[in-house]
């Protein structure tokens, strides 16, 4: 089962069908079981009952989660592959020391993957989706997967299987969600 | 409810058939309508509905928008970036379900939906002022195998007119229509029409 946690402002929040649900449709499509859980209401034994946890984005007005970084403490800890999107990779980087920072960018735009990884495979360019005011430096013990050390728009932990991706793959990449899925560590 | 009105028929951005009719939409859902006039040119049309937003902010207070964009990237962007300038919340409330998941959501939520125009082969004429129906929908559905169309029409292979819905107080009935056709291009235009009480 894959948990997927709701950022948005609130519970049950308009943007949730948006940021949530195409996530959940393209799991469910996939044959992946899922559950939703909103950031606030997140309990532990969720999380040790799950095979991965995808962090959701937001609508671009929505910056609260950041205000909230302490309830993602759980991150730190926790040894199941995780997988931040847009607000959710914010979210990764800042629990690990990582800077959120401007960073606008709205539309499809070339994503040049540097670094080979079993999320996004080998390098090459890509086109994905990019919906955010802010992105987030890349933390300590990471790597850059996408991007440039100025804009990084993928990364993972060095040891863990923690990724994070700043552009929406729920447009025009499910691919990456089901490979995320199928993860086994 | 904000309408662009569009002298371009073919508008990469907005919604053209019947686009006037829109005023009686929104009175028999009981909401206030901003009409704005666009020359719908591509890309200089998007000025338009940053003005028009912008009006209905000044106007009404309204704190966000709302759209129906499903899987256009370029609609929902364009969108995306007035609101984000604007300082308004932007929703879209649809993106990236099933079109045709859609389309039968919408018919069980008790809307009744035409067609008003068709623009794709193999899209006739029997299509115009046709209702929504599940055949009608297992029929976008066979046709979106076998030549990709987008059963919502969202690509503008068709486009539609909603009569009634569960957030209408009053319905619309057609009193008067006519239509046009010719090689997979067609329009159904409501010449004349009422309100009814439900």
């Amino acid at each position: 089962m894959i948990l997927l946690v709701d950022l948005c402002f609130e519970v049950k929040s308009l943007s949730g069908y948006e940021f949530v649900d195409p996530i959940a449709d393209a799991l469910d499509r996939a044959g992946f079981p899922y559950r939703v859980t909103h950031y606030t209401e997140i309990r532990e034994n969720e999380v040790g009952m799950c095979d991965g946890i995808i962090l959701c984005g937001t609508a671009l007005n929505d910056n609260a989660y950041a205000g909230h970084i302490e309830s993602f403490d759980w991150i730190k800890i926790c040894e199941k592959p995780i997988l931040g999107i847009c607000a959710g990779m914010q979210v990764i980087g800042a629990v690990f020391g990582g800077c959120i920072i401007s960073q606008p960018a709205i539309g499809l735009q070339k994503i040049k993957i540097v670094n080979d990884s079993p999320l996004l495979g080998e390098p090459r360019e890509i086109e994905g989706y990019h919906l955010h005011n802010f992105g987030v430096s890349l933390p300590d013990g990471f790597q850059i997967l996408a991007g440039t050390p100025e804009q990084v728009d993928a990364f993972r932990h060095n040891v863990k299987p923690v990724y994070g991706i700043v552009f929406h793959p729920e447009v025009r990449n499910k691919w990456i969600i089901e490979r995320f899925a199928a993860l086994r560590y | 409810m904000i309408t662009l009105i569009s002298e371009n028929p073919d508008s990469y951005m907005f919604h053209t058939p019947n686009i006037r009719a829109t005023a009686r939409q929104a009175e028999a859902m009981g909401l206030p309508l901003l009409s704005w006039p666009t020359r719908g040119e591509k890309e200089t049309e998007l000025n338009d509905l940053r003005a028009a937003l912008a009006a209905a902010r000044d106007r009404f207070g309204i704190e966000g928008v709302v759209t129906g964009a499903i899987e256009s990237v370029y609609q929902a962007a364009r969108t995306q970036r007035i609101a984000r300038d604007l300082d308004l919340w932007c929703f879209n409330p649809l993106w990236q379900v099933n079109q045709v998941d859609y389309l039968r959501l919408i018919l069980s939520k008790g809307f009744k939906v035409i067609i008003s125009g068709v623009f794709a082969y193999p899209l006739d004429a029997s299509w115009l002022g046709a209702e929504l129906t599940e055949e009608m929908i297992s029929k976008l559905a066979e046709l979106q195998r076998r030549y990709q169309i987008n059963p919502s029409g969202e690509g503008g292979e068709l486009e539609t007119f909603v009569l009634d819905g569960p957030n209408f107080q009053k319905r619309i009935e057609i009193l008067e229509a006519t239509q046009s056709y010719e090689n997979y291009s067609g329009h159904f235009v409501i010449e004349e029409m009422r309100l009814v009480e439900k």
